[in-house]
């Protein structure tokens, strides 16, 4: 499951890892509107990247790994950069691509040294709306669950894909894949109805009450300065 | 002796007008574990739901003296722990410390007095070092524990088991039964698995159909309705 | 379609942002229905459902084959307002964990397939639901959320000065007609499917209205889309009409400057105060969510 590897890298132990999820987030969001607003040159695609690289090496995370998935943008990028560059505009092309693949390997940085639910927690206690943010903790803790599911109807739907039916073999399948969907909307709803009632036996009565979230630490609030500093540094650089 | 659960000619009907449970009537006494066997759909599912108000039907339900209904669902819920055959239903919370702090923190305890409770519940299952880890991680027998820990961290009265042995593998049965058999609680046990009845319950009954046929000891029982397990032959 | 992070510029990105949290606010109130917290397993479970059922390839002959995107789905059957809550959580999840999609460009995202995609994908439903125009019905509000949500998409690319010949836009549309057309035809047969094995699970919707109304309010989603798209298309519109009101040259820059070019136009002032804006950008995104929050439970109280 691809999403496991990002989940298990969120698992590690490193001095970002270490740190509240709310200043890793805000970090991050500074350094993304630094990306975004900064004049794209040589010195700031080398800034960033190497800040970047920096923070990869500082969360123990697995180099090419980082650089591989954040690659999931360029497909979109290239059509339009491509676009870009047969209109003459090759500046934009390049700004295009830099800005899209470095945001992604930022966020992957925070994705891969954070779980997902600490991110929610630091998410709620920052003030986002808790019915949206529980709902998302859900949906994370059943992703798994439900799609090794999907996995194993789609083999069995593929492996039926050989019948032949009136309008060919794809009618077929297409049915097939329909009806997989149907028993999986169908589990999926009754698994929500049991959810539910273990939840009442084990005294739900309409509000779902957490634990806790963690202090920040003085480490966190040197970390949120530093992040926030480096981040815009680069821009100094330009009028 | 009064009965801790007291059923008497329970009815029940599904949505689409299947008679589930067809005037059934059963006692639990203080200290014992009672084994609920029967085929497939007998009905012993929807049985145990009735009793801490999931479901509710016809007839009448009192558990520790409350009957069950819409006042009392509270009390009663804090009666019965129920453990249900599916630990993926029951772990709904993102890591197992937070799940097993559930019911504590649904109970009105404070996080922090929550989740002392919690971890130790997770002691008690032998299951103390996974508190920070998701339930996805665990194995089957694994999660079977911490649902278990999320039950007992309540301090029920009355244990409610859904086959508790479905997807464990033998250390993982003998585990289980070994955690149980330590448990003071009277338990009510829903299982296909005879040895592990045996092993566990002084008493059965069998249900068949939606009707409660017959209570008496495992052995019995299980005898009376070709219920023991028996060698397999293959068939050459 | 998500935008990554990147290509929209601070000004579409930042709006949209504000837009979006604003309206989740008022939407997520209304996906809880008064019943607090219970529906959350439901909406989450679902939501992983159509994570999941983006898996299953979909054969279309020729080769090719398409996959569930789920808006019409969800707002068919768990209502409008739980379907923008269940899509943003995906959009979420696919920005955080899948990299699909950028963070500061969520917003956007949210805006064309969580809200502008749920609506789209419902409305038809919603007014023609009863008798033979059901199934139609249903097929349009795949279409049509498709449809939807892609225009915005190319919109707000078009707005931020990312080129687009005609001829692309020709072929991206026709690409969205038939993405959009295979997803109501998926969407269909996964709603006959669920109803065969329990019609419980279909909400029915209110008392049906006067089909006028219904066409009416699916012209004027189409309208917003369409008028979007076509003033994205024609800055120098923008900047023409930015001269005759006498607006300062740096609002005429922040209308119509392609994001590369940004900094290097009139606009030119030290870095502190470029990357202010942002920051001060997603203060005000804080800051409404905060307020959201207080005042949603401030009414509740009273």
């Amino acid at each position: 499951m691809h999403h496991a590897v990002v989940d298990r890298w969120s698992h590690g132990h490193s001095l970002l890892h270490a740190r509240d999820a709310r200043v890793k987030l805000l970090v991050l969001l500074v350094f993304l509107v630094a990306l975004a607003t900064a004049r794209v040159s040589a010195l700031t695609i080398l800034a960033y990247s190497f800040l970047l690289a920096a923070a990869i090496a500082v969360a123990r995370l697995p180099v090419g790994g980082v650089l591989l998935r954040a690659c999931v943008v360029l497909p979109f990028t290239a059509v339009f950069a491509c676009l870009s560059l047969l209109a003459g505009e090759g500046s934009r092309a390049l700004a295009l691509a830099v800005r899209s693949y470095l945001s992604a390997a930022a966020v992957l940085v925070l994705a891969g040294t954070t779980p997902l639910p600490e991110f929610l927690r630091g998410l709620e206690s920052l003030g986002a709306p808790r019915f949206l943010v529980l709902v998302v903790q859900f949906l994370y803790r059943y992703l798994f669950v439900i799609s090794e599911q999907a996995q194993h109807m789609r083999l069995a739907a593929c492996s039926r894909g050989a019948a032949r039916g009136p309008l060919g073999p794809d009618r077929a399948r297409f049915r097939a894949a329909s009806g997989a969907v149907a028993v999986l909307f169908a589990r999926s709803y009754a698994r929500a109805q049991a959810i539910h009632r273990a939840m009442l036996a084990r005294g739900f009565e309409g509000r779902i009450r957490m634990l806790s979230a963690p202090r920040l630490t003085a480490a966190d609030w040197l970390f949120l300065a530093l992040g926030i500093l480096i981040s815009l540094a680069p821009l100094a650089g330009t009028p | 002796m009064t009965p801790l659960i007291e059923v008497r000619n329970l009815r029940f009907r599904y949505e689409d007008g299947t008679l589930a449970l067809d005037g059934v009537d059963f006692e639990l006494f203080p200290g014992e574990t009672v084994a609920l066997l029967g085929p497939n759909g007998s009905g012993k599912t929807t049985f145990v739901l009735h009793l801490n108000g999931l479901l509710s039907g016809e007839g009448s339900v009192s558990v520790c003296g409350l009957t069950v209904e819409k006042k009392n669902l509270a009390a009663v819920r804090r009666k019965i722990g129920l453990l249900f055959q599916d630990p993926d239903e029951q772990l709904f919370m993102p890591t197992v410390l937070e799940d097993v702090a559930f019911g504590p923190l649904s109970q009105g305890l404070g996080p922090e007095q929550a989740a002392a409770e919690a971890r130790a519940a997770l002691e008690q299952v032998g299951m103390a070092a996974a508190a920070g880890r998701a339930p996805y991680h665990l194995s089957a027998g694994e999660k079977r524990r911490v649902a278990l820990a999320g039950v007992l961290v309540t301090r029920p009265e009355i244990l409610v088991l859904d086959e508790p042995t479905t997807y464990l593998d033998p250390p993982g049965q003998r585990e289980l039964l070994r955690v149980l058999a330590g448990l003071p609680q009277a338990k009510i046990v829903v299982t296909h698995d005879t040895l592990f009845a045996r092993a566990l319950a002084g008493r059965a009954v069998f249900f068949e159909r939606g009707r409660l046929l017959a209570s008496g000891p495992v052995e019995e029982i299980t005898q009376r309705f070709g219920w023991a397990p028996a060698p397999l032959v293959a068939l050459r | 379609m998500h935008i990554p992070d990147g290509f929209l510029s601070p000004p579409v990105w930042l709006s949209l942002d504000v837009v979006s949290v604003l309206a989740l606010g008022y939407v997520a109130r209304r996906a809880q229905r008064g019943m607090e917290e219970t529906r959350i397993p439901l909406l989450g479970v679902m939501g992983a459902f159509v994570f999941a059922a983006q898996m299953i390839n979909f054969p279309v002959g020729v080769g090719t084959s398409g996959h569930l995107v789920g808006a019409a789905l969800l707002a068919i059957t768990l209502g409008p307002a739980a379907a923008a809550v269940v899509m943003t959580a995906i959009l979420a999840i696919q920005a955080l964990v899948f990299q699909d999609g950028g963070i500061l460009a969520l917003g956007a995202n949210v805006m064309n397939m969580a809200l502008a995609g749920v609506l789209a994908g419902y409305l038809p439903y919603h007014y023609w639901s009863a008798g033979r125009l059901r199934k139609p019905a249903i097929v349009l509000g795949g279409l049509l959320s498709v449809a939807a949500g892609a225009g915005l998409a190319v919109a707000e690319l078009l707005l931020s000065g990312v080129r687009m010949p005609a001829a692309v836009l020709g072929v991206s549309a026709a690409l969205f007609l038939l993405t959009g057309i295979l997803e109501g035809l998926i969407t269909l047969a996964v709603v006959r499917g669920v109803e065969a094995l329990n019609p419980g699970m279909i909400r029915q919707p209110s008392r049906t209205r006067a089909a006028v109304l219904g066409a009416l309010a699916l012209a004027a989603v189409l309208l917003a889309v369409g008028g979007v798209l076509a003033a994205s298309q024609a800055p120098d519109v923008l900047e023409s009409l930015a001269e005759r009101l006498g607006i300062a040259p740096q609002a005429r820059a922040l209308l119509a400057t392609p994001l590369a070019d940004y900094e290097a136009q009139v606009f030119s002032s030290p870095w502190l105060r470029k990357a202010a804006a942002g920051l001060v950008g997603l203060g005000l995104i804080y800051g409404a969510c905060v307020a959201l929050g207080r005042l949603a439970a401030r009414r509740k109280r009273g």
